[in-house]
Order: C-alpha cells, then sequence, then structure tokens
C-alpha cells in the first residue's frame, strides 16, 4: 500500500456568519473574520490517497488524472471565488478550514480510480491547517 | 454523528539551550553531544506544531475557536519559552532539553487544553529535524 499525494492551490474570499447569532455575537466568537466584507486567502489542498501500485504502469494513480480530478471538483469550483456566496456547501456551512476539507474529502469521495481517499488537508495559512479523514475515522 | 476533524496549529519560538549531564564526564558529554554541548549553549528558531482533534462544531464550523487555542499557547507555551534558555527550566533540571525531551514536556502543557483533544506534538528544532510524540504509550503514527 502507497499512499500518493497531489497539491492543489486556490485563492478565495469568505467570512465567518452565523445567521443565528447578533451581529455582536459573531464578533465576539469570530473576530476580525466575521468582517461581512470578506477578507481572502491563498488556500493550499494537499490530497492523500492510498493504493496499490499497478506492476505494468508503477503508479498507483495517473497523476495527470488526478490533477484532473482536483482541478474539475474542486479547483475550478474554489479558485477565485468567494467562498460564502459562490460555493453551494457554503450557504448552509461556515467555511472555516476545517469545514472546507470536509467539504473536498465529500466532493472528491468516490470520484478517483483505483484509489482510496486518504486524508485532505487543507493549509489557509503555512502556520494553519485542518486534516480530515472521512466520516467516523 | 458530527464529522471529527484535525486541526493544526504552528508556534514558534526561539530558545537557548545545551545539551549536557552532569553525571558523565566532560569528555564523555562532548562525545555524546558534540557541538551540543558546548558550554555556552546555542539556540534555535523552534516550530511547535500542534494537532488538536474533534468534532466540526454545528454553529461556529470550527474543532475550536483558534482565539481561545492561541490565547492557551501564548499563556502556557510563548510567554514562557520564547526567547529563554531552557536549561534554567525547572523540568530540565534533571533531563537534557533535547528536542525529544521537549516535544514530551509541551505534550504536558497542551494535553490540559479543554476544547479538543490533543493528538500530536511535533517540535521542528531546525528546518532538517522535527520530532512527534503522540502521547505516553499511543501507537507511532506516520501520516506525514
Amino acid at each position: 500500500m502507497i499512499l500518493l499525494t497531489r497539491k492543489a492551490d486556490f485563492s478565495s474570499a469568505h467570512f465567518y456568519w452565523n445567521d443565528a447569532w447578533t451581529e455582536a455575537e459573531n464578533f465576539r466568537v469570530f473576530g476580525k473574520c466575521a468582517n461581512r466584507q470578506g477578507h481572502g486567502h491563498n488556500y493550499t489542498l494537499e490530497v492523500t490517497v492510498a493504493g496499490t501500485v499497478d506492476p505494468t504502469s508503477g503508479f498507483v494513480v495517473d497523476l495527470k488524472q488526478l490533477k484532473d480530478i482536483l482541478e474539475r471538483e474542486v479547483v475550478s469550483v474554489y479558485d477565485h471565488r468567494h467562498l460564502n456566496y459562490e460555493v453551494p456547501e457554503f450557504a448552509a456551512a461556515i467555511p472555516t478550514t476545517e469545514n472546507i476539507a470536509i467539504a473536498i474529502w465529500r466532493r472528491l469521495e468516490g470520484k478517483i480510480p483505483n484509489a482510496r481517499l486518504h486524508r485532505v488537508r487543507v493549509y489557509e495559512m503555512p502556520d494553519l491547517f485542518a486534516d480530515y479523514y472521512g466520516e467516523g475515522a | 454523528m458530527r464529522p471529527i476533524a484535525h486541526l493544526n496549529r504552528r508556534y514558534h519560538f526561539s530558545a537557548s539551550h545545551r545539551l549536557h549531564v552532569d553525571s558523565i564526564s566532560p569528555d564523555r558529554n562532548r562525545e555524546m553531544f558534540g557541538k551540543c554541548n558546548n558550554p555556552f549553549g546555542h539556540g534555535h528558531n523552534y516550530v511547535a506544531q500542534v494537532t488538536f482533534a474533534g468534532p466540526v462544531d454545528a454553529t461556529t464550523g470550527m474543532v475550536t475557536n483558534l482565539s481561545d487555542l492561541d490565547a492557551f499557547a501564548q499563556r502556557e507555551l510563548l510567554d514562557v519559552f520564547d526567547h529563554a534558555n531552557l536549561n534554567t527550566f525547572e523540568c530540565f533540571r534533571d533531563i537534557v532539553p533535547s528536542t525529544e525531551n521537549l516535544c514530551v514536556e509541551l505534550w504536558r502543557i497542551f494535553e490540559p487544553y479543554p476544547h479538543a483533544n490533543l493528538k500530536r506534538i511535533r517540535v521542528e528544532e531546525t528546518g532538517n529535524n522535527s520530532f512527534d510524540y503522540f502521547g505516553e504509550g499511543a501507537p507511532l503514527s506516520h501520516e506525514e
């Protein structure tokens, strides 16, 4: 079994806000992240898949194919977008780094041929990142 | 069931230390610790990477509020360790302040954090060496 990791980058805007709370409560919990004008980050996505090495190709998965899947399922949807307003899963969930990792897992699960999704890691900044290993993991 | 995510945060501090054991001879200390045994000490820009796991709160979207974790780290770690000499600390009175021992000490510091479960302490001493600790008796995990 080999773990293979592919990176991709996207740049997006977001803000943190819970509609059930008052403005004061939102700012108390989320601080400057609650600014309704939004702010942005250069995110780095690391997708790790687990699989066995194909004896013919020597690959776990075709990297070009994996790159295309990440582009189609994630980057083309998230890059240069406002996550709160333009990405459907964040209409009902706050686009924290944790929730972005979970949302990307759900976008990718079952879509990568010949390998099992092992981990989704999302860097909001080099010093802050979240990992998700799937439901129940 | 709410999904479990792992949150990773990196904290930077600069500290000095010297690797030396009083109970063995100066020659043996030099042999064992090399340049790290320099009597005047030396220093590093350390990075402490902490990993916490927990259910993602449905109202905040978070494992733990970063401002709580940052305040905890500032008070318990950075205010104590940054620009300090590790050899002067009570916890390193009887053991060398190696990065391995530093990992164990940081586990002791972060483990009581009340809002999420500590899963790993990683300390990078330089860009080329780092050490992981998963807690007493925990199986090794090689996720990187």
